[in-house]
């Protein structure tokens, strides 16, 4: 979070790239879930003045604002770890062993679902279906996706992800998002 | 099948880039389409192509296409559905990371058609590669003239813009879809007016989904008499199936339809992962599993219907006999409930209350009487639910009842805990 973390900081800083997203849209309201997604980019996480920002720069009521930000589930109301571990736990993934990862996770970890480690690096989510269903079970840390995972995998991951003095893989810029491993790509069926 | 299609150039480095695309056909569909067709042409060759929606109902695309007002002075908008959210689908993903340029060009296509000058394409939040790709394509084809004004010297204009989603599996639903692009919640709305008529902001729109618009492309690169050529008469052309869970060979293997369950999931899928199968779910977590004496129906919407079952997105889900059903059960009520848009009280409160009573008898606290209540509860839900959520939910959930019976009486009489659930998270 920036040291000018208010209201009148954040019109300052976004006003300009949200009025030119609401270009996209015949109405101003179109553009507060791509707004939601700038200010969260930008500060990590989403509060109410975030919102009463938003509501500002679009001229929107401020409760539109907040019935998006509550009803959709990638908007975060709260700081998370520097890595957010979204492990897929439906069935797909079930089946493939996602249940006994993810217990493996909470031990090595020490937390619970939803929780974050005491360093502030992890936090541990259970998700629901992630479209990697062939390479399962699969996990996104960050935007990233990790798959054919077992525990021997996890392991080193977190071990990587420990030791690894790096910046938070969600970047303003797609461009420096990281980018899955090779391999990590759904894979076209073999031949019987 | 011999040659694939929609697969064809995904594993190629440069499969993204608009030069490949172009070399090999690229974009001249489309060219042709704006040159030598008139709206109402590209409809009625959809119409004859038989080409049906890929993303779940199976709808006719031309048919839906034509049900949008001609010359009625309104605006008319075309979104691309890619919100692929069903459990079991990620066929999608693949086509918007490595063949971006085929859902642009079916796109554009489908525009002129219904004459829509704005374009969204709603991609789901997690697919932060599928957007990045689909944003780049997008770029390239403006840079060569395919998007913007007067598109390849037609007058034909047309303008793409992304919509991501934020994670709410209701949003898959087209109208819920369109709300969501308004800047609402994502809650369904009452059909009629259908979208065709009364759309996003009120204007007549066509919701498709992303691999029913690759075959609009191919259709156009390759003709009408290659697509109906492939696959049964009803449900024509390629398609796209996702095979996961516990089988061998899991991937998306582009095939038509028609063939059986049982060839998809022994022939393509190498057979079960452990023993024998116990059940298959063809076509995404909302469609009811069909049991192993069950695989010989034809992967095809008549067919499946008539098993008591959908082709939905052609999500195959394999279950062997290390799965236990009342697991699959329980994780089917906790999606469907979390994912439940709050609208109506039926799917809300009855999947919440399934999955309560599902939970307690996967620990070991079943009673007597708990199977007839889901029935009851699955019953209200099925007949009253406002939108498909609710109906998918309890006609799945009900398949489990309907062929594991024998699980659920086990785990209620002897109340032994399945060894997975002790690591449920």
């Amino acid at each position: 979070m920036t040291a000018a973390y208010s209201k009148q900081g954040i019109i300052a800083e976004l006003a300009a790239p949200i009025a030119d997203i609401a270009k996209c849209y015949p109405t101003q309201r179109s553009a507060i879930m791509p707004a939601l997604y700038l200010a969260q980019e930008t500060y990590g996480f989403l509060d109410e003045t975030a919102y009463r920002a938003i509501s500002e720069i679009l001229d929107v009521p401020e409760i539109w604002v907040f019935e998006l930000a509550s009803f959709y589930t990638l908007y975060k109301n709260k700081n998370i770890g520097k890595y957010n571990l979204q492990l897929c736990t439906n069935v797909p993934c079930m089946l493939r062993g996602a249940y006994d990862l993810f217990a493996h996770l909470q031990t090595r970890l020490g937390i619970n679902k939803g929780e974050t480690s005491k360093d502030g690096l992890f936090t541990l989510t259970a998700v629901e279906c992630i479209g990697s269903c062939d390479v399962a079970p699969a996990m996104m840390v960050n935007d990233t996706y990790h798959t054919n995972l077992s525990k021997e995998r996890v392991d080193q991951l977190l071990d990587q992800l420990s030791q690894a003095d790096m910046e938070p893989l969600t970047g303003k810029d797609p461009s420096t998002r990281t980018q899955p491993l090779a391999g990590n790509e759904p894979s076209a069926g073999k031949e019987p | 099948m011999s040659e694939l299609v929609l697969l064809k150039h995904i594993t190629h480095p440069d499969s993204t880039d608009i030069e490949y695309y172009e070399k090999n056909g690229g974009y001249q569909g489309l060219k042709q389409v704006l040159s030598d067709y008139s709206p109402d042409q590209v409809i009625e060759t959809i119409k004859t192509s038989s080409l049906r929606g890929r993303g779940g109902a199976g709808f006719p695309t031309g048919l839906k296409w034509s049900f949008v007002p001609k010359g009625d002075g309104k605006i008319h908008y075309l979104c691309c559905n890619a919100d692929e959210g069903e459990p079991g689908t990620f066929k999608d993903r693949l086509l918007m990371e490595r063949d971006p340029h085929r859902v642009i060009e079916g796109m554009i296509i489908a525009a002129y058609a219904i004459q829509s000058q704005v374009a969204y394409i709603y991609i789901r939040g997690e697919y932060g590669l599928s957007i990045e790709q689909i944003s780049q394509a997008i770029k390239a084809a403006y840079a060569r003239g395919y998007l913007g004004k007067n598109i390849s010297g037609s007058s034909f204009c047309l303008d793409i813009y992304i919509h991501k989603g934020a994670g709410a599996y209701i949003c898959g639903e087209e109208t819920a879809l369109l709300e969501s692009i308004e800047g609402k919640r994502g809650q369904p709305k009452l059909k009629p007016p259908f979208p065709a008529v009364s759309g996003l902001y009120g204007c007549p729109t066509v919701v498709n989904n992303v691999e029913t618009l690759a075959c609009v492309a191919h259709i156009f690169a390759r003709g009408v008499d290659w697509f109906t050529a492939i696959g049964p008469e009803d449900a024509p052309g390629p398609r796209l199936f996702g095979l996961s869970g516990r089988l061998q060979n899991p991937g998306i293997y582009e095939l038509p339809m028609g063939l059986s369950l049982r060839e998809l999931v022994f022939g393509y899928g190498g057979g079960p992962l452990t023993g024998q199968f116990k059940a298959v779910i063809p076509g995404g977590l909302s469609a009811p599993m069909v049991p192993l004496a069950g695989l010989d129906v034809k992967m095809n919407f008549a067919d499946l219907a008539a098993a008591d079952s959908m082709m939905g997105s052609a999500a195959v889900i394999a279950l062997d006999e290390t799965t236990s059903i009342p697991t699959v059960g329980r994780r089917i009520a906790e999606f469907f409930s979390h994912e439940s848009c709050g609208k109506c009280a039926p799917c809300r409160e009855g999947l919440h209350w399934a999955s309560k009573i599902l939970n307690r008898i996967e620990s070991g606290q079943g009673r007597p009487g708990d199977l007839e209540q889901l029935q009851v509860i699955c019953g209200g839900v099925f007949n009253n639910s406002f939108c498909a959520l609710g109906v998918g939910a309890s006609w799945a959930l009900r398949a489990t009842l309907k062929h594991f019976s024998h699980e659920y009486d086990a785990l209620i009489t002897q109340q032994t805990i399945p060894v997975r659930d002790r690591t449920r998270p």
